[in-house]
């Protein structure tokens, strides 16, 4: 079943009548509706078109926090083989809402890592819904420090609200495990490429996200801080979202102007969670055309190129 | 200590005048309630000498306490573009930015100065709450660059006191990007083989904590301050229940390993000396190279010269 968001709610309506009308006939075989659900579809069709042809800010947000988007488990099966799971940050745990692990791409030996939020109940729980606490990170530190060392690719993929705002998180450090998951970033003298993927939820995004060239979806969004909680700051009314959201500049095509995104991928007709398998496929065309520019690159440059990108960042505007 | 307030002398760099003389002379520490009369509070170093509260105390106070003869130099910090997202929430972020600029008397939340303290060369940079709350944009950013480079440039060590509810959210994305930005001049300081200590003071949270305030050689901080990544008020909100007394407080840190001491604003001064020179392999600090506490008297007086170095 579909899973309808509040502005898709004229769309639900009409398929919703489609449907209906379709279980009818079953019913009753001598019903013709045939015309008539084909007039609906292609009404649902075109106001569905219409709805996400040119969607708020305020809008993408949901889209990007739809729960039947492809999450970061549905690309590691898809895109990558040999997923080998590597867990734990030897030293407390192991958090389950950052995967991570060797696995190749088109063949080659990389190192994936990104925040999972779960897809349904259980697993969300289970996922924290993608808020890692500073094991997360702490494994994913280990895990790019050895591709570094063992000169494997870093592939990371992100979607996070953010960092877990828990007393256990604060006591173990949260602050320094994303101040060292950034810094690892840095370090590492491997190709490093991140796809925002869903949501990029402030600190938690850039502790994966300082790459050398960051991709995002064409509806996903990136942000200090979320639009709920700008609005309660600035506005002092968390209601204000859709305001906040609107000023932060959090989308692709912002980001893209202002070089913090360095490509968008489309989505499909409808947003990713439309078509799951075709949006895990741009993804992938991605990630690949990403690694390829980063190739014949050596340690050096590499470190360099990505510092280079976020020194520069603030000199593109946006256009008024 | 006291001695130093005496020796401020006319900052030749400085295009903003001071803060002028809070009318009120006399000053009620919120901790203990006792009267402080300004005079006395900011011989203090804006600690209360009944109770030991740290008050809030501006970057400008704070390094001409902190460098000898309370003489230091502005390093240029490159001006970024302003107001890059034309952000408006309820007001305009350029006149939130006029706003702070006039009741501050600075052009943005961070100075960075080089100087000498117990004759040593250090660069400092310190953030500054009263300015929005000191949060990091791209100028916090490009301060916390100028500041490695620097340096790195004079082969000295960066002494960074950081204070900020987080990252500047009228500058959106680009905010959040000083968590890299920063990170490489951390790194920068690191290659050069050049010590970086942290003063973390009342409060240091949110992205400031999560890049340049956890990446220190050394982590200093003042009593009492609050630091964190997520703040109280959301943690007990997300969890449901009350945190317990001091959490995320200076010492609670220390305890949970985060930070290396916690010491007084009094003390901090001897103590950064002690520690740089031991980490630029210089011999201790002599006690005679510095010069003698004068009498109230000569506090308008010209600096007084550099005594030479005594052995
Ligand atoms: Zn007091």
């Amino acid at each position: 079943m579909t899973q309808y968001l509040d502005f898709e709610k004229p769309l639900a309506e009409i398929e919703g009548k489609a449907e209906e009308l379709r279980a009818l006939a079953r019913a009753n075989e001598e019903m013709d509706i045939a015309d008539e659900a084909a007039a609906l579809d292609a009404k649902a069709a075109v106001m569905l078109s219409d709805l996400y042809k040119d969607l708020t800010p305020w809008r993408k947000c949901q889209v990007a926090r739809h729960p039947d988007r492809p999450h970061c488990k549905d690309y590691i099966q898809t895109l990558f083989s040999e997923y080998t799971p590597l867990a734990g940050d030897r030293n407390f745990a192991d958090d389950h809402s950052v995967m991570g692990g060797l696995a190749r791409f088109n063949d080659q030996p990389v190192m994936v890592i990104g925040h999972e939020k779960g897809s349904d109940t259980k697993s969300r729980i289970e996922r924290n819904f993608g808020m890692a606490r500073p094991e997360g990170y702490r494994k994913a530190i280990r895990l790019m420090d050895m591709a570094g060392r063992f000169g494997l690719p870093v592939i990371t993929l992100v979607d996070t609200p953010g960092a877990y705002p828990g007393k256990g998180a604060e006591e173990r450090g949260q602050s320094e495990a994303i101040a060292r998951s950034t810094e690892m970033c840095l370090r590492i003298g491997v190709p490093l490429v991140s796809v925002i993927i869903g949501e990029g939820g402030s600190g938690g995004a850039v502790a994966f996200a300082t790459a050398n060239r960051v991709a995002m979806l064409e509806h996903s969004v990136y942000s200090v801080i979320s639009p709920e909680g700008c609005a309660s700051i600035l506005w002092k009314d968390a209601e204000k979202m859709r305001e906040a959201a609107e000023a932060l500049r959090l989308t692709a095509q912002d980001l893209h102007k202002l070089g913090v995104a360095d490509r968008i991928i489309s989505e499909p007709h409808g947003g990713a969670h439309r078509d799951r398998t075709a949006t895990i496929e741009g993804v992938g065309r991605a990630i690949g055309d990403m690694l390829k520019d980063l190739t014949g690159k050596d340690r050096d440059a590499l470190i360099k190129d990505r510092r280079q990108k976020f020194l520069d960042l603030g000199n593109k505007g946006l256009a008024a | 200590m006291n001695w130093i307030t005496n020796y401020v002398r006319p900052r030749i760099n400085s295009i903003f005048s001071r803060r002028e003389m809070p009318e009120n002379l006399w000053h009620k520490c919120k901790e203990c309630g006792t009267m402080l009369f300004h005079r006395e509070l900011s011989d203090n170093l804006n600690v209360c000498t009944n109770c030991d509260h740290h008050m809030a105390i501006t970057p400008r106070e704070r390094f001409t306490a902190l460098f000898d003869g309370g003489v230091f130099t502005d390093v240029a910090v490159p001006e970024p573009k302003a107001d890059p997202l034309q952000f408006r929430d309820q007001k305009k972020y350029p006149d939130r930015m006029k706003a702070a600029q006039k009741a501050t008397g600075e052009k943005e939340a961070m100075l960075v100065a080089r100087g000498e303290i117990g004759r040593t060369p250090i660069i400092a940079a310190a953030q500054d709450f009263s300015f929005m709350g000191g949060s990091m944009g791209m100028y916090v950013g490009n301060a916390i660059i100028a500041a490695a480079q620097e340096a790195v440039r004079l082969k000295r060590p960066l002494i960074l006191f950081s204070a900020a509810g987080g990252a500047r959210m009228q500058e959106g994305i680009l905010s959040l990007m000083q968590m890299p930005r920063t990170t490489v001049a951390v790194e920068m300081l690191k290659e050069a083989g050049l010590p970086y200590i942290v003063v973390l003071t009342h409060p240091t949270t949110g992205g400031v904590t999560a890049s340049y305030a956890m990446l220190g050689d050394v982590h200093i901080s003042e009593p009492n301050a609050l630091i964190c990544f997520a703040g109280p008020r959301v943690i007990e909100q997300t969890i449901r229940e009350k945190l317990p007394e001091g959490f995320q407080r200076a010492e609670y840190l220390l305890d949970h390993g985060m930070l290396d001491r916690v010491t007084k604003r009094t003390e901090m001064r001897d103590e950064l000396i002690t520690i740089t020179r031991m980490l630029m392999n210089q011999p201790p600090a002599v006690r005679g190279d510095l010069p003698a506490p004068e009498p109230e008297a000569e506090a308008t007086k010209a600096p007084v010269e550099k005594a030479p170095a005594k052995k």
